[in-house]
């Protein structure tokens, strides 16, 4: 089996499966852990035990997504060797550092304060239990600011001096190597991706128990924290990602021309393409819908100015153009749509419909998957656009696989492919589960009737718990919380 | 002192960390088929399951560290050992996602209960051959690995493999020791006798066969002058022996788990008189993989200021969870 493949093609397939999959967790912890310190930081400054509720209910499905985060993501710290060992070889020297850093910056933190996040509250006492709870939060920021820098200076290299066996090593300045061309716009655009995912993640819970009964005040208040963030937040993501797309043109001008699918050069305006199926083998995009001239303006800002397309590209540094193109158009529209969102949420609050609004609420769950269609989008348009690179215009992506066969890397691969949706699968299923409990006053949270384990018996008690008197607790030793 | 050294100062303290925290929670993670359903099983969670992910991320830093310290080394390690590392991960995501899902889903929990002690199992047999695979030596040609992608199973990286098995069961027992009561620690007690015995016969095992998989191991064991401070190791063994048995027979709560991580130790400090200066044996030194200086500089300055204060909080979380599960809990 796998003999005919291409070990190359077969490591890049497992490479995006497994980082993909790994950022789904982190774009939906990264944005729940802040809205767990909001909630935690609201219920200590007013009192209102319905954020603690709300905290509690969120926590049980933070535990679920975030252990698969981190189990997901310890298989990525180990791909890069496994799979792109020359790479690793090549660019450890720079990148290797930025890594270590996010190690002991980030994920110790959340590690270390993890457990006292899920099971300390009565342990620790209210404030130093709130600092727990940023600690994880501020990890996971710093988590994510650390491993962007590494894929924006793959992006963006700068900084860099050639060793003599063809290694990059670090100049004399890390704060360049850190602070590559790329990275404010990604760090900015990717943090932001990751609170609207998760805002409507809880929008849509919010909305779904709204319907079913639209007292419940709980909901409210998380449909109506959600919506804020999508009528404040979204618009704000168009605007960065638009400066990120011209940072892209100045750096990248080849992804753009993918994105945009300008096969040709236009010497007197581009058009925005709406729409067309790119064909790299003829090089045109067919059945193109297309507004002149707009595509210059919003990258040039003049109608009319000049753009040079893949034409001016040797074929062989040029990226493929369907995935980049179709990519870039799901997640843009995905953010209009969020914006669209935002708005329809003013209006009704502005007319005291938030609440009622059945529409309204059905199209925010229709929305609640969105922002993971979008980051997993804008990481295709992102990697697949940067092709045929690993470190943009030096280090080939065919030169950096490792000396793996293709038997070796295919059952991998499979066996990657069969785990993730069987675990992953199954892991979302329940946190489907707990999001179907409508959230109560009193929510069970570290201290209720605990039956096993700390870990999360005690913080999360599972849907079937009462139904389930085979584990009534024991003997007291797991007894109420105080 | 020169920075490479320190580095593999570091990275070698990383992996006994690995090694001594994650090591009791895969222990129990393999026992956990034998305890009974019930009592005996949430107790043995409850004695890991505030710490598992802080412990995990030792072996993060391993990695991290080995990628950023000695890039080269991380290079040729990972293809030549790949299908052990791709089903240490697979092991690391069933036991990791079993905390959670064991408990959300009580219908499935005698699956996830068996998924947590096979996952336990297959990432402590897959780490023990991954080190056996390494001492063994590997082909390496032109700054890459150059053998076939199963010279790594022979006879011994299997010994190894069974080795590290006992050894973290036997942390994993004693670790119980300390953390339960009753019936619980009763059976605990008896686990850990009879993996001490197993764990002292495979360690004898593999530290008979090492020195003749090399001549330089040969001669560091074998020969002298190194013969003099290499065979203080074995020698420290059997005492520490001593204690442990002892610890076991008197029902003393703690020492059998020191001298279980003192045994530990030794085992590093064993790999390290084989092994030193090279990290691939006979192929690359600390040196030939290193890092530019300014990448170790770097780093080092992180790991200075930033370890003391997450072995600081680290320390602090397992003093928030400190008693015995049993009585207490930790609500
Ligand atoms: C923008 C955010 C982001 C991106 C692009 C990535 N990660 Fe990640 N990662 C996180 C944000 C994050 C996080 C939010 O910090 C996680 C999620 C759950 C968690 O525990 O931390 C995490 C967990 C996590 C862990 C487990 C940490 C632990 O033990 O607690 C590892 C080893 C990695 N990641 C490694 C990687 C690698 C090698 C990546 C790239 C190839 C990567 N991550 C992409
Ligand atoms: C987490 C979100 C990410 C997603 C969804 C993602 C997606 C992808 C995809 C789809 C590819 C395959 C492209 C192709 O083969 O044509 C790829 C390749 C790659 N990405 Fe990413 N990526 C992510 C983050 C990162 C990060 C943070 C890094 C660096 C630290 C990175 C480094 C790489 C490397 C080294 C390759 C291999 C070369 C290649 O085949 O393109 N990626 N990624
Ligand atoms: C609203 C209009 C949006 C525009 C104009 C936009 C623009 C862009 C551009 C140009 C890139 C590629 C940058 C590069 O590779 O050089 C990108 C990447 C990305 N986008 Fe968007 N984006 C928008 C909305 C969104 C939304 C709503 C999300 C998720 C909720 C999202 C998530 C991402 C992610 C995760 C990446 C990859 C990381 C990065 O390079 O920043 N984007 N976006």
């Amino acid at each position: 089996m796998f003999d005919g493949f291409d070990a190359l093609l077969l490591a890049r397939i497992q490479f995006a499966f497994t980082v993909s999959f790994h950022f789904i967790f982190p774009a939906f912890s990264i944005g729940l852990a802040s809205y767990l310190a909001v909630l935690e930081g609201l219920w200590l400054k007013t009192g209102n035990q319905r954020y603690l509720d709300l905290f509690k209910y969120w926590l049980k499905i933070f535990a679920v997504a975030f252990a698969m985060g981190v189990v997901s993501g310890i298989v990525m710290s180990y791909q890069f060797g496994t799979n792109w060992s020359v790479f690793s070889d090549l660019a450890g020297p720079v990148i290797g550092p930025l890594m270590a850093y996010e190690v002991l910056t980030a994920f110790f933190l959340e590690a270390g304060f993890l457990g006292v996040m899920l099971f300390g509250m009565n342990k620790v006492g209210k404030k130093l239990h709130f600092a727990a709870t940023l600690m994880v939060a501020a990890g996971t920021f710093v988590s994510a600011f650390w491993i962007l820098s590494v894929n924006s200076w793959m992006q963006t290299p700068v900084g860099y001096e050639m060793g003599e066996n063809g290694q990059f090593l670090p100049g004399d300045s890390w704060v360049t190597i850190i602070f590559s061309p790329s990275f404010p716009y990604r760090l900015v655009h990717t943090v932001i991706a990751a609170y609207l995912t998760t805002a409507f993640v809880v929008g849509a819970v919010g909305a779904w128990h709204l319907l079913k009964d639209k007292t419940n005040a709980h909901a409210r208040t998380m449909f109506s924290m959600a919506m804020w963030m999508a009528a404040l937040v979204a618009p704000v993501q168009l605007f960065v990602g638009d400066q990120h797309g011209l940072n892209t043109l100045e750096h990248q001008p080849a992804k753009v021309m993918a994105m945009e699918g300008h096969y040709h050069s236009y010497p007197d305006g581009a058009p925005l393409y709406l729409f067309g199926i790119p064909n790299d083998a003829e090089q045109r995009l067919d059945y193109a819908v297309g507004i002149p001239h707009l595509g210059s303006l919003i990258l040039e800002h003049d109608p009319n100015a000049p753009m040079a397309g893949l034409d001016t590209v040797p074929d062989a540094d040029q990226p493929p153009v369907f995935l980049p193109f179709w990519a870039f158009r799901v997640m843009v529209g995905i953010g209009l749509a969020m914006i669209g969102i935002g708005l329809w949420s003013l209006v009704a609050r502005w007319r005291k419909r938030l609440y009622d609004s059945r529409l309204l609420h059905k199209a925010a769950i229709a929305m609640g998957p969105s922002g993971f269609v979008a980051v997993i989008a804008g990481w295709i348009v992102t990697e697949v656009g940067r092709q045929p690179y690993t470190v943009y215009g030096l280090l080939r992506t065919a030169d950096s696989a490792s000396p793996l066969d293709a038997p070796a890397v295919g059952a991998s691969l499979l066996a990657f492919i069969i785990v993730y949706f069987a675990v992953f699968g199954i892991g979302t299923w329940y946190i489907l589960r707990l999001m179907r409990q409508p959230p109560q006053t009193g929510e069970k949270g570290v201290a209720s009737t605990e039956r096993g384990p700390v870990r999360t018996a005690g913080i999360t008690p599972g849907p079937h718990q009462k139904d389930a008197p085979a584990f009534e607790p024991d003997d007291g030793l797991h007894k109420e919380g105080e | 002192m020169d920075l490479s050294l320190i580095w593999a100062l570091i990275i070698a303290f990383a992996v006994f960390a690995y090694v001594v925290m994650d090591g009791f929670d895969l222990g129990i993670g393999i026992l956990f088929m034998s305890f009974e359903v019930g009592d005996d099983r949430d107790q043995a969670m409850n004695a890991i399951a505030p710490v598992w992910d802080g412990n995990e991320t030792w072996l993060v830093l391993g990695g991290g560290g080995l990628f950023a310290a000695f890039p080269l080394a991380y290079a040729i390690v990972m293809p030549a050992t790949y299908p052990l590392i791709i089903a240490m991960l697979l092991g690391l995501v069933f036991r990791g996602v079993a905390f959670e899902f064991r408990w959300r889903d009580p219908g499935h929990r005698a699956f996830w209960d068996f998924a947590f002690s096979a996952g336990s199992l297959v990432a402590a047999f897959t780490q023990g051959m991954i080190l056996g695979a390494l001492l063994q030596g590997i082909e390496v040609v032109d700054r890459g690995y150059a053998g076939s992608w199963f010279d790594w199973l022979t006879p011994y990286t299997l010994l190894c493999g069974l080795g590290v098995v006992a050894g973290y069961v036997l942390l994993g027992a004693t670790w119980l020791i300390g953390k339960t009561e009753h019936g619980t620690q009763d059976r605990a007690y008896r686990a850990a006798k009879r993996w001490a015995v197993i764990t002292l016969a495979l360690m004898a095992a593999v530290s008979l066969y090492t020195p003749f998989l090399e001549a330089q191991y040969y001669s560091r064991w074998f020969e002298m002058p190194y013969m003099l401070f290499a065979s203080q190791v074995p020698l420290l063994v059997v005492i520490i022996s001593f204690f442990l048995f002892r610890g076991l027979m008197k029902r003393h709560s703690w020492t059998p788990f020191l001298a279980s991580l003192a045994l530990f130790l030794l085992g590093m400090i064993g790999l390290g008189v084989s092994m030193y200066p090279f990290i691939v044996p006979d192929q690359v030194t600390i040196w030939d993989a290193a890092a530019p200086e300014r990448s170790q500089v770097f780093m080092l300055i992180g790991v200075a200021i930033i370890m003391p204060v997450i072995i600081a909080y680290t320390a602090w979380a397992y003093w928030v969870f400190r008693g015995k599960v049993g009585t207490e809990g930790y609500h």
